[in-house]
């Protein structure tokens, strides 16, 4: 089943195109790293198919009402704001919202379940604001999770956190992939997404340069023309491997 | 109902009851309230029925509303600075009130009071709204709040200063500071439909500015509509403070020092916050009430005079731990 | 330059003898003699139009700006300041002094012993206890230490402020006065123009009072100052009272 259907989405900002003409179908099951040089337009992909910002196309999320899509999708911004000191266990269930009154049995098993993945239950009763950054961005995935949607999208998610909760929480995501639900990612460890992404989206020139399985879409020339960067990718017993290896200056005159 | 509810209900009624049983008559308290509730003949259920009824009605209905007004504010905008005095929008709702007064609107239909001062309100609102954008920073915040303070302060000292009642330039005072002193039952009506009107459109925000705690996108993908939410929560505030500052003037502060002291005990979610601030506001007007009339009786002081001493350290305390924390 | 000393020069000065009043007295809301002050030029009590009008003798009250009068006496004006009436005995004292300052001593001296008498005519009569409160704007009141309470007093009234111990004037909440139920209730006439400081005077309380009391509007003019015109105030209390003690 499809959880997201773009087509022809085009975005401009002041006059600038900055995407253009995307089209993009996510299925259950699926764990998909958006990838993509700063300003190729990740951010903006996702908040335009939410409807966040005014885009030219279709997108069967932002074609839901504000009720059914907030039940249909959670939505991880990049920007990691909690504004009030509330107590962490009321953040996470902020993500309950969408869900109404009287489910209160099914917004607590909820919660729980989103402390649990996120590894958060020993911080439940401790203030938010008071926590550290990477801290508090596994608060605000745990809130997402609450929220209990088919598919989940999530801004540069891991950015910020320490090694050991990068592979953990590329792990969840994983997860709730196995599980049968989506989840889209915009990452900028192109290591960490491919050893965990069922499937890369690469975002360059305004569209869609590549997408398929994390092997086929990081070629070594897709590698230079989008990031400019050489890269070792290996097989190893653990899964693969992929680490970014040296700039390639291919439009600096001097070459 | 929580705990903190009952303790701040049971605390607006201990203050109620004081607030009825002080002041410069001698009457004694049993005799008064049996003269409030049963009336009769004779001076003693006029001054209960007409002076002190509803000067408690009137410092509990405004109480709730700058408590309340500042609350949903705060929540919207995510700082902890707005407060409807500060930014200026008691101050423009008081130029609308005496707009109306001085320009004879208000002679000619009674309900124009209000209205003027309903529209003073809501203009301010919208643009701080504006001028402070979605995510309020504390410094377009308070910069925007000195401009129109400032303007709705000239521009209402000129319009009495221009009328050709020599009282009337003595009344910037109330109209600035806001007082309780010898209002009527008349009052209580012109005042408590509209902030009724305005409790019923701030009240259900609650989820919408809990959401908000997560900033706007957040919100947003939670099914929050933001049109809405600030649609309602600029037509609310500038119902409640409007109505407020129709009959009492501006009063200041209340909307910030409550929710100030509030909200750690609700966990600071902005939704808790609501109801609990509209409790304390509607406390700290009376206990402001009570105290000017117990320290200077003879002299008419003005509210503002009380909250502002009480509220002035506060803001200051705020706004130096906004600094470290970075404007 | 003062409302009251106007009152008193237009009364005792020759034709052609007084070159300008204050536009108070020109003002039917504060000043007795509207009419006559319009003959007059009219000043507003700033040094700079008094001096270009070249006068001998300037009359100000105790009350007038102090800097203007500083500025003309500087200027070599020559400036005689009346102390305003604080009773009613105080009158004829002031009508003398400015009928010194005027030269016309004897026109005053007639005008004061004038006074005396009808003062002393309307001050007989029996005391028949009726009370009465004062009541302006802001909800102000004068006790019998002032010019007001005075001619309440004359009038054969007792005041309800001598009661609540106001005996100089000042605020009177809306609940005392309430408390004290007087007989009649004094207000002045309201101002043009809205003011929050006379919605008083239609609070539901002094609405009531006045429903259950005497209600009498009498024109602040008279009331104001120290001039003859005081007595008027006086005779018009009077007859009220009469009437209401008829009653």
């Amino acid at each position: 089943m499809t959880l997201l259907s773009l087509h022809d989405l085009s975005v401009d900002l002041r006059g600038r195109p900055i995407l253009a003409d995307i089209t993009l179908e996510v299925g259950r099951g699926e764990f998909v790293g958006l990838i993509g040089p700063n300003g190729a337009g990740k951010t903006t992909l996702m908040r335009a198919a939410l409807g966040l910002l005014p885009f030219t196309g279709h997108s069967s999320l932002c074609a839901l009402s504000d009720a059914a899509r907030a039940r249909s999708v959670a939505w991880l911004p990049q920007a990691r704001e909690i504004a009030w000191p509330v107590s962490v266990e009321n953040v996470v269930k902020l993500g309950r919202l969408p869900h109404g009154t009287g489910t209160r049995r099914m917004d607590e098993a909820a919660v729980n379940m989103a402390l649990d993945r996120m590894a958060l239950k020993p911080l439940r009763h401790r203030t938010a604001t008071r926590l550290s950054g990477g801290e508090q961005a596994r608060v605000l995935i745990a809130r997402a999770l609450a929220q209990e949607t088919p598919l989940l999208m999530a801004d540069e998610p891991i950015a910020g956190l320490d090694p050991a909760h990068q592979i953990a929480t590329m792990e969840v995501f994983a997860g709730l992939a196995a599980e049968g639900q989506g989840v889209i990612a915009s990452l900028h460890d192109l290591g960490l997404a491919v050893r965990h992404c069922t499937r890369l989206v690469l975002l360059a020139e305004h569209r869609v340069l590549a997408d398929g399985r994390p092997e086929e879409v990081l070629t070594p020339e897709r590698l230079a023309r989008a990031f400019n960067v050489t890269g070792y990718h290996a097989q190893s017993e653990d899964g693969p491997v992929f680490q970014p290896l040296r700039v390639v200056r291919d439009n600096d005159p001097r070459d | 109902m929580s705990r903190l509810t009952l303790a701040l209900s049971l605390l607006v009624l201990a203050l109620a009851v004081l607030s009825l049983v002080l002041g410069p008559a001698d009457i004694p308290a049993a005799e008064g309230l049996r003269a409030l509730l049963a009336g009769g003949e004779g001076p003693v259920p006029l001054v209960m029925r007409e002076v002190r009824l509803p000067r408690m009605i009137l410092a509990i209905v405004i109480g709730g509303s700058l408590g309340l007004a500042g609350a949903a504010m705060q929540g919207y905008l995510r700082n902890p600075l707005a407060e409807p005095g500060l930014v200026g929008i008691s101050g423009t709702a008081a130029l609308g009130a005496v707009l109306t007064l001085h320009t004879g609107l208000a002679a000619l239909w009674p309900l124009a009071l209000p209205a003027g001062a309903l529209a003073g309100a809501g203009l301010a609102v919208a643009l701080v709204m504006t001028l402070a954008g979605p995510r309020g920073g504390s410094l377009t915040l308070i910069l925007a709040g000195i401009a129109i303070s400032a303007m709705a302060g000239a521009l209402t000292s000129l319009v009495l200063n221009l009328s050709p009642n020599p009282y009337a330039a003595n009344e910037i005072v109330f109209w600035m500071m806001g007082s309780l002193a010898d209002r009527s039952m008349l009052h209580v009506w012109l005042a408590l439909p509209l902030s009724l009107l305005g409790w019923a459109m701030i009240l259900p925000l609650g989820r919408g500015l809990d959401a908000l705690t997560l900033g706007e996108d957040a919100a947003g993908s939670m099914g929050v509509s933001l049109t809405r939410l600030r649609w309602l929560l600029v037509l609310g505030t500038a119902c409640v403070v409007g109505a407020g500052t129709a009959v009492a003037g501006a009063i200041g502060f209340v909307g910030l020092v409550v929710p100030h002291l509030l909200r750690p005990l609700v966990g600071a979610r902005p939704s808790a916050l609501l109801g609990a601030s509209a409790l304390g506001g509607a406390a700290m007007l009376l206990a402001a009430d009570i105290a000017v009339r117990l320290v200077l009786p003879e002299r008419d002081l003005k509210l503002g005079v009380v909250t502002a001493l009480v509220g002035a350290p506060l803001f200051l305390h705020l706004i130096y731990r906004l600094r470290k924390e970075g404007l | 330059m003062n409302v009251c000393t106007d009152q008193l020069a237009m009364m005792l000065a020759d034709p052609g003898q007084l070159l300008s009043v204050s536009a108070f007295a020109t003002d039917p809301r504060m000043s007795s003699m509207p009419e006559e002050a319009a003959a007059y030029r009219v000043n507003h009590g700033r040094a700079e139009e008094i001096y270009t009008m070249r006068p001998d003798l300037v009359i100000a009250g105790a009350f007038s700006n102090r800097q203007s009068v500083d500025m003309l006496r500087r200027l070599g004006v020559e400036v005689v300041v009346v102390e305003p009436a604080y009773g009613l005995d105080d009158v004829p004292d002031r009508i003398r002094e400015v009928g010194r300052a005027l030269g016309q001593g004897d026109r005053a001296g007639r005008m004061a012993r004038a006074f005396e008498e009808r003062l002393a005519r309307l001050r007989s009569g029996r005391d028949d206890g009726l009370r009465a409160a004062l009541y302006y704007a802001n909800g102000y009141t004068s006790g019998g230490k002032t010019l007001a309470g005075q001619i309440l007093q004359a009038a054969g009234f007792r005041n309800v402020a001598e009661e609540v111990g106001l005996s100089n004037g000042g605020t009177m909440p809306l609940e005392v006065l309430a408390m004290t139920a007087p007989d009649a209730i004094i207000t002045g006439r309201p101002h043009a123009g809205a003011a929050r400081a006379e919605a008083i005077l239609d609070h539901p309380v002094v609405r009531a009072l006045r429903a259950e009391s005497a209600d009498m509007v009498v024109p602040d003019t008279d009331w104001v100052c120290g001039t003859p015109h005081a007595l008027d105030a006086v005779a018009a209390l009077r007859e009220a009272r009469l009437a209401l003690a008829a009653r």
